[in-house]
């Protein structure tokens, strides 16, 4: 009794110092997947927060009077923060997260390039995401009341921005300086090839959204001369955290696509070119986000202004919807050409992808004047399938590189379970705001609208949507946690994969590669399992 | 079971700091863009009204008190040029391994940066804007403001790749270049700001 007295006594003193290494370990890591761990987990807790949300408002739109359970004057703040959290706070630093993991391990790189870079992205982020949530509780944000909370978000979202670009640096550096010797720039992986996209993009397109934030700082803290109230800052940087700009973002959950549906279809992926293509043309509708106007077809007046209108809208709404179109598509001839067997990870990524392609194409309808829905809760619809549809993917993506950041396969069948219920999930988020759209809900608006028809049943399925979306997530995070303490060890090739993540141990070590190798196509593991029949 | 993939031979340098300089760049270059763009917006939507004779249309963007200082601002821009010179001599002489012209190329680059931010602190001083006095004057104390941050950042750069010059880094060839590489992206974002803030204002 006394020895065990005495080792576990031991025992606490040790593991409470190894808590405090732990936590100090996890504060300045320089490791790629701590980092991009961190990342993917604060994200999903975001992922969380927006469904519900999402729930509340839908809810509370039911009717005039709501569920009350938002204050008049504190709606427009939360439908900002909502937003934001939605496009900066989830699905900018979700897919970074993965990216930051995963990239370093594909490419065949024993680290990701600039490491303190990617780690000082994170905390800048956090932090970010930290004033932005105390100026929205202390009556903060667009159209809140305290000016010195107004300026906090202002800065707050600035700083989100600065560590999202950090991060996209470092993940766009490893990706053209530290591929595995051989690996031509044809030969990245497709997932690894959406990352330099989206992270290129994000570099290119964020900073005209920061120097329009040192703008609003400057004008805010000295008098409001020039880009008017607090309300006005909607005006100014919605376009942050609407379509086309979203689309920087979502190029990476279809990268996720077509990085799974050839290993799940067991064969090298057909037309990779194509998939590569489509995977840039997805994020060309940031060029007219940058721009900071809506692109809207409108064929009325004479022929040149006919052109006018319909040249920057096909290029900025409908080459996303193309590139979007073509990478899913191509991605899925994977499944007619191989063997296809449907797995969770799977399942995830291709209704994900199905999701966003909806979201895509209601953004190009959309954008239709005559279908006189620009204004509406239509484009509500648009961003919550993008968000949720990418949300999917995200979660597909990390059932797939599961064994490789946490050294656990999760239980494929609850997991698929789980993917048809975000299907049913965003189906029912977005959808009824498409029609509620059409019955011309205002957009991001919780009272004053014409309630009548059927507006309450929209906004009842709306709200239901968000709301098992969010116990979606909620479960997926529980799988994964019971998986990772029931330590169910996964082999180190558990989906007969194609890339070089897949030939290190599970979960991969410190370092990642005891030695690198030398890639000659893009599929290096295919090449080195030489009992497979590959498909030329 | 891990699989076996044919060894690498020896890498050859990777260039991570030149790339992401060049990345960095190209981040900056959009938000001295993006600004600029606000700024002309400004301009193009600012009332217009007819000169006393009748025979000029005139934008009341710039109020008519506010004089800009040229000879600081043209200084500025011929400044930039020279900084970015240095710089590129300072890749020079690392590649010729010669470290006391590339520290003092280096020192000289920084002496050019203090310059440039002397002379954008002596047009403000020149011009005594209040910030709040109106459109003109917030947007153009956040546009420069913004460019001496990158003029600062760039000294810090400067001062970084002199300490490492002095530390005997010979063959820190790499770091060199990034930093001259950030020069000419510095005195490229000058060149507009100083086109469509100083001579169009």
């Amino acid at each position: 009794m006394t020895t065990i007295d005495t080792h576990v006594g031991a025992t606490t003193k040790a593991n409470g110092s190894s808590f405090i290494a732990a936590v100090g370990q996890w504060v300045t890591s320089s490791d790629h997947k701590k980092i991009g761990r961190l990342f993917i987990g604060w994200s999903l807790i975001h992922a969380i927060e927006v469904a519900v949300l999402g729930a509340i408002f839908g809810f509370e739109r039911m009717s005039p009077s709501g569920l009350e359970l938002i204050a008049g004057d504190a709606a427009l703040q939360l439908s900002w923060y909502s937003r934001h959290l939605m496009i900066l706070g989830l699905l900018a630093p979700l897919f970074l997260g993965i990216a930051i993991a995963v990239v370093p391990l594909q490419v065949g790189s024993r680290a990701i390039s600039l490491p303190r870079l990617a780690q000082f992205s994170f905390w800048s982020w956090l932090f970010g995401s930290g004033l932005v949530l105390i100026s929205i509780i202390g009556n903060g944000g667009p159209g809140g009341g305290n000016g010195d909370m107004v300026d906090l978000f202002l800065m707050g979202v600035a700083l989100v921005a600065v560590g999202i670009i950090a991060g996209s640096v470092s993940v766009a550096t490893t990706v053209m300086t530290s591929r595995a010797p051989g690996m031509s720039m044809d030969m990245v992986p497709a997932f690894s090839w959406s990352a330099l996209v989206g992270s290129i993009t994000s570099i290119l397109s964020l900073p005209v959204a920061i120097g329009t934030l040192i703008y609003l700082y400057a004008d805010h803290t000295a008098g409001q001369v020039a880009f008017g109230s607090n309300k006005e800052i909607e005006k100014w940087l919605g376009w942050v955290y609407a379509q086309p700009m979203s689309f920087v973002f979502i190029v990476m959950a279809l990268g996720v696509l077509a990085e799974i549906a050839p290993v799940a279809a067991r064969v090298r992926q057909p037309l990779r070119p194509v998939v590569l293509i489509g995977l840039g043309l997805a994020t060309s509708g940031v060029l007219g986000a940058v721009t900071q106007s809506s692109h809207t077809l409108n064929l009325d007046g004479s022929s040149s202004d006919k052109i006018s209108s319909t040249l920057p809208f096909l290029l900025f709404n409908g080459l996303p919807l193309l590139g979007v179109l073509v990478s899913v598509a191509v991605a899925l001839l994977a499944l007619k050409e191989g063997r296809p067997r449907v797995n969770a990870a799977f399942a995830f990524a291709v209704l994900g992808s199905l999701m966003i392609l909806a979201g895509v194409a209601g953004s190009f309808v959309q954008h239709i004047e005559s279908a006189n829905i620009v204004t509406t809760s239509f484009g509500e619809g648009v961003t919550a399938y993008l968000v949720y549809g990418s949300v999917l993917c995200a979660l597909g993506a990390l059932t797939h590189w599961a064994p490789k950041l946490w050294g656990v396969v999760l239980d494929d069948k609850k997991v698929l379970g789980l993917a048809g219920l975000g299907l049913i999930g965003t189906v029912l988020a977005a959808l009824p705001l498409y029609i509620a759209g059409f019955s011309k809900q205002p957009a991001h608006a919780v009272f004053g609208f014409d309630y009548d028809g059927p507006v309450a049943l929209w906004n009842l399925l709306a709200g239901a949507g968000a709301a098992l979306v969010a116990l979606v997530v909620l479960a997926f995070v529980g799988l994964l946690v019971q998986a990772v303490r029931a330590g169910a060890g996964a082999t180190d090739d558990p989906w007969d994969a194609h890339t070089l993540e897949w030939s290190v141990p599970s979960p991969a070590p410190l370092n990642n590669f005891a030695a690198l190798a030398t890639v000659h196509s893009s599929e290096p593991l295919l090449d080195a399992k030489p009992s497979q029949e590959v498909p030329a | 079971m891990s699989l076996a993939l044919p060894a690498a031979p020896q890498q050859s340098s990777r260039r991570q700091l030149l790339v992401s300089t060049a990345l960095v760049a190209a981040g900056a270059a959009m938000l001295i863009a993006g600004m600029l763009a606000m700024w002309m917006k400004f301009r193009a939507g600012s009332p217009t009204r007819e000169s006393s004779d009748g025979l000029r249309i005139i934008k009341d963007w710039m109020p008519e008190s506010i004089t800009i200082p040229e000879v600081a601002a043209n200084t500025m821009f011929a400044t930039f040029p020279f900084a970015a010179l240095m710089a590129q001599w300072a890749v020079y002489s690392a590649k010729r391994r010669d470290g006391g012209h590339r520290s003092l190329a280096l020192v000289i680059t920084f002496g050019l940066g203090i310059a440039i931010v002397n002379a954008q602190i002596a047009i403000y001083l020149q011009m005594e804007l209040g910030l709040a006095e109106g459109a003109f004057q917030t947007l153009f104390y956040a546009i420069t403001g913004t460019m001496m941050f990158l003029v600062i950042t760039g000294m810090a750069f400067t001062a970084v790749t002199f300490f490492r010059s002095i530390g005997g880094r010979d063959d820190d060839q790499q770091v060199v270049s990034a930093h001259a590489l950030y020069w000419y992206f510095l005195t490229a974002a000058f060149t507009a700001v100083w086109f469509f803030v100083y001579v169009q204002k």
